[in-house]
């Protein structure tokens, strides 16, 4: 599943997806298995997807540990130094909430991929809740690139595309520095040969 | 541009005002028209005026008596406001002269901020700047452009001023040109909308006046002509003379002439009244229940204590609930009666044109290829008459929260009632592809429910508990007018989201719907009152939205030009006959017909007689006898032809021109 570039024969496109800017870079350090539910009656698409870097975990759990870290030392210090016993309570629900999140994490990002076919992109999350969206290239209005500072040590960043649409709202996360941008210039690329009014 | 002019000065002609710009896309700035101000402001004088009432209102009542029974003397009126104090100190001199100053400094701020509020329309661009302090600049793209709305609020409709707002494409994107004389905005818009279209060719060319408008407004431009040579018109005799005409279009209602004659629906004020009334019913239900709920809990509540309230105290309660709810009940019925009266619809060269509002008129002009979705719905209390309405999702260039409120919401809707046959004219004019042969799919199989032979994909059978009620009509249709989502039994509805604007496809299945083989769905168009969603969709069907409804919405954008709508009609048609002499952009109009792009089925019948597109033509030799309707309304009723502004202080100028300058 891996080192396999998007070829579709049948595109007519002048400019395929399949001219990837730097191909290899989408699949360079990536999980190479996707998780998905075992019952059959998941949602499956024909094709291969691309993943994300197995940094994004661990990235993920240090930050949420640092969050972790900081709840409990507030909470203890209104605990033990200014007497409020209460604050071990939130403090409490949101640090088993963080935990329960981390725990599946790994899960979950073994489930997040996305995959460029002829016409649109598509990107799938979720094991239990399956989500997949499929947005046509042509109808892609911007596409940003975030990457918070824990995100850079990891050399991880976030790539968001944005349509007319509120409700499109796709976000991949966890990939790497050089895909990424490979795949920011390629989604442009491609966006702007299909280009339409709105 | 034109001297600086302070509006009560009789305007001396200026350089731009002697040319005549008989169009206002000439890539000049330009200035709103002088009593903008008085509008914007109007709120401020309305609460300094309150204020003053509030603290004046004994005085006033005292001096009121005085005036029409001397002899009663109104009660004690003991003073002790401002204006005794004035008095007693022999300050009315200074109070009187601090009063002034004030008017006139705010009379110069005004003035200043009118200065500097400025328009410009470029061949690409539309462009506002204003602010003297904090300056702001504007500028929005012309192809992107998703329609051109001409509001005439009450108050500022009777002295004959208009609100252009030039609509974009996301959240406060709007570009608010306020306020015009009508005749130039309509003129404006007439430009902003032919520029968008890409037909800029079309624009050089061509000098002469056009003969139709010529007679049209004849008689009209005898008128100006004297008027105009007699007396150097002042700034005043402006104000009056379109002060009168605008009274005058208020009880003739004829600032509809341009569009009147070409709607192709026509809503009895009847069925109007009566489908807002039925609607109302709903409200009624509601405000009684939560009437209900009031006065149960006082009655029980005193029951308990044992102190049973009677009489006149009861019945005071109940009034003092009932009333305002009422209230609330007619107000909201008669926003929505008044809002939807002298409604019409229209094609015209540069889009659909709808006008409604009984005080306050809007003329809203949506270009090809900007509608996202259109819905029509039926609700059951409607049913029995027949009766549907058409709603669309559009870029309305504002936010959510502006969106759902009531003068917004009417902005989406293009038909507030109608029977099937006005349904389906409006349908093929917002739809262009649907061809005839598809009214079946949409009406028996779509709107009407399912019959045998259902074309579309429905909920799995097992699936039902998700919709009691609407499974079997709960479902999509991939056709070449666009997906097709058909839904409810209470409250029928029926989606066309355009392939050519279809912004993605989304699918979600969670645990029970994975064990049921079953999968949600989304269409995702923008935002508005229009959803997309699915549930309950076999999976196979839900795949097959992923896999070909966005192939077929990349393959409909391929073959869609809408956004430059122009461009690609003026190739098809190269040329009218009718040209010779005429508008240059004019002849555009019979030749395509508004939905100009591919392979387009609305019967040519409709298409405007002559479209509002402003002549730019700028023949000074021409210009004396017609007034330049650069609003060429087609064919203007007699008596009241286009709003044609009075004298104007150069003679050969254009009457409605430099009202603004």
């Amino acid at each position: 599943m891996t080192q396999n570039p998007q070829t579709e024969p049948e595109t007519p496109a002048p400019l395929n997806s399949a001219e990837v800017t730097d191909a290899g870079a989408l699949d360079q350090g990536t999980y190479s298995q996707l998780r998905t539910a075992r019952n059959t009656a998941r949602l499956e698409l024909d094709g291969s997807w691309h993943q994300i870097s197995p940094r994004y975990v661990v990235s993920q759990i240090v930050q949420n540990v640092i969050f972790v870290a900081f709840i409990v030392a507030v909470a203890a210090v209104l605990a033990l130094a200014l007497g409020q016993t209460w604050a071990w309570i939130p403090a409490g629900v949101i640090v088993v909430i963080t935990l329960v999140t981390l725990i599946i994490l790994p899960r979950q990002a073994r489930a997040i991929g996305y995959m460029l076919r002829s016409d649109d992109i598509v990107f799938r999350k979720g094991i239990l809740w399956q989500r997949m969206i499929a947005v046509p290239y042509g109808r892609m209005q911007l596409v940003d690139i975030t990457q918070g500072p824990l995100d850079r040590a990891f050399g991880v960043s976030q790539l968001k595309m944005v349509t007319a649409a509120a409700t499109t709202g796709v976000q991949i996360p966890g990939l790497t520095q050089a895909a990424s941008e490979a795949l920011r210039d390629t989604l442009i690329e491609v966006a702007e040969t299909r280009r339409t009014g709105l | 541009m034109s001297e600086p002019q302070l509006p009560p000065t009789p305007a001396p002609p200026t350089a731009a005002d002697s040319e005549g710009p008989t169009t206002l896309a000439d890539g000049e700035w330009h200035r709103m028209h002088p009593l903008t101000p008085l509008f914007k402001g109007g709120l401020a004088l309305i609460i300094i005026a309150g204020i003053v009432v509030t603290n004046m209102r004994d005085r006033l009542i005292a001096w009121a008596i005085d005036l029409f029974s001397p002899e009663a003397h109104y009660g004690d009126y003991s003073g002790g406001d401002p204006v005794d104090w004035v008095l007693e100190n022999n300050l009315i001199l200074i109070a009187l002269a601090s009063v002034l100053a004030l008017v006139l400094v705010l009379v110069g701020i005004f003035w200043f901020v009118w200065r500097f509020h400025q328009f410009r329309i470029t061949g690409d661009h539309v462009e506002v700047r204003k602010g003297i302090v904090f300056r702001s600049h504007r500028r929005a793209p012309l192809d992107r452009v998703q329609g051109v709305n001409l509001t005439r609020p009450f108050p500022a409709r009777i002295i004959g001023l208009a609100k252009l707002e030039v609509v974009g494409a996301g959240t406060d994107a709007n570009v608010d040109l306020e306020y015009l004389a009508t005749g130039r905005a309509e003129s404006v818009r007439a430009d902003i909308l032919r520029l968008a279209s890409g037909a800029r060719a079309a624009r050089r060319g061509g000098a002469a006046p056009t003969s139709g408008a010529q007679a049209a407004s004849g008689a009209t431009a005898g008128v100006d002509v004297s008027a105009a040579s007699g007396a150097p018109a002042s700034v005043r005799g402006q104000l009056v003379g379109s002060m009168n005409e605008g009274v005058n279009g208020l009880i003739s209602g004829v600032d509809l002439a341009d569009v009147e004659p070409e709607s192709v629906v026509k809503i009895p004020t009847g069925r109007l009244v009566g489908s807002q009334l039925i609607s109302s019913v709903l409200w009624f239900v509601f405000f009684a229940a939560i009437f209900g709920v009031a006065v149960g809990g006082v009655v029980i509540g005193s029951l308990i204590d044992g102190d049973p309230i009677e009489g006149f105290l009861g019945l005071g309660i109940t009034l003092g609930i009932g009333i305002p709810m009422i209230i609330a009940i007619v107000g909201i019925t008669w926003a929505q009666i008044s809002k939807s009266l002298r409604y019409s619809i229209a094609p015209t060269p540069d889009g659909v044109r709808i006008t409604y509002g009984l005080l306050t008129t809007v003329t809203e002009t949506l270009p090809p290829g900007r509608i996202f979705a259109v819905e029509v719905t039926q609700s059951l209390l409607w049913r029995p008459f027949g009766w549907w309405t058409i709603r669309i999702n559009r870029m309305s260039g504002k936010s959510a929260a502006q969106q759902s409120s009531g003068s917004a919401q009417q902005f989406n809707v293009v038909l507030p009632v109608g029977k099937r046959a006005d349904v389906e004219r409006v349908l093929s004019l917002i739809v262009p592809d649907v061809q005839p042969a598809d009214m079946a799919l949409i009406w028996e199989h779509g709107i009407l429910g399912p019959v045998d032979g259902d074309p579309y994909r429905v909920m799995a059978r097992r699936a039902w508990w998700r919709r009691p009620l609407s499974w079997k009509r709960h479902g999509y249709a991939l056709t070449d007018i666009g997906l097709l989502l058909r839904r409810g039994v209470m409250w029928r509805k029926l989606a066309i989201f355009p392939l050519a604007r279809l912004q993605g496809v989304s699918l979600s299945q969670g645990p029970i719907d994975r064990a049921q083989r079953v999968s949600g769905a989304q269409v995702h168009t923008v935002q508005g009152l229009i959803t997309g969603y699915l549930s309950g969709l076999e999976r196979d069907d839900a795949l097959f939205l992923i896999d070909g409804v966005t192939s077929a919405a990349a393959a409909a954008a391929e073959r869609d030009h809408s956004h430059r709508w122009g461009e690609y009609a003026a190739a098809d048609v190269t040329v009218a006959p009718v040209h010779d002499g005429a508008l240059p952009a004019a002849p555009e109009g019979p030749a395509f017909a508004y939905p100009a792009p591919p392979a387009v089925s609305v019967d040519p019948s409709a298409p405007p007689v002559a479209p509002p597109v402003a002549p730019p033509v700028a023949p000074p030799p021409a210009a004396p006898p017609v007034a330049p309707p650069p609003v060429a309304p087609p064919v203007a009723p007699p008596p009241v032809a286009p709003p044609v502004a009075p004298p104007v202080a150069p003679p050969p100028a254009a009457p409605p021109v430099p009202r603004d300058e």
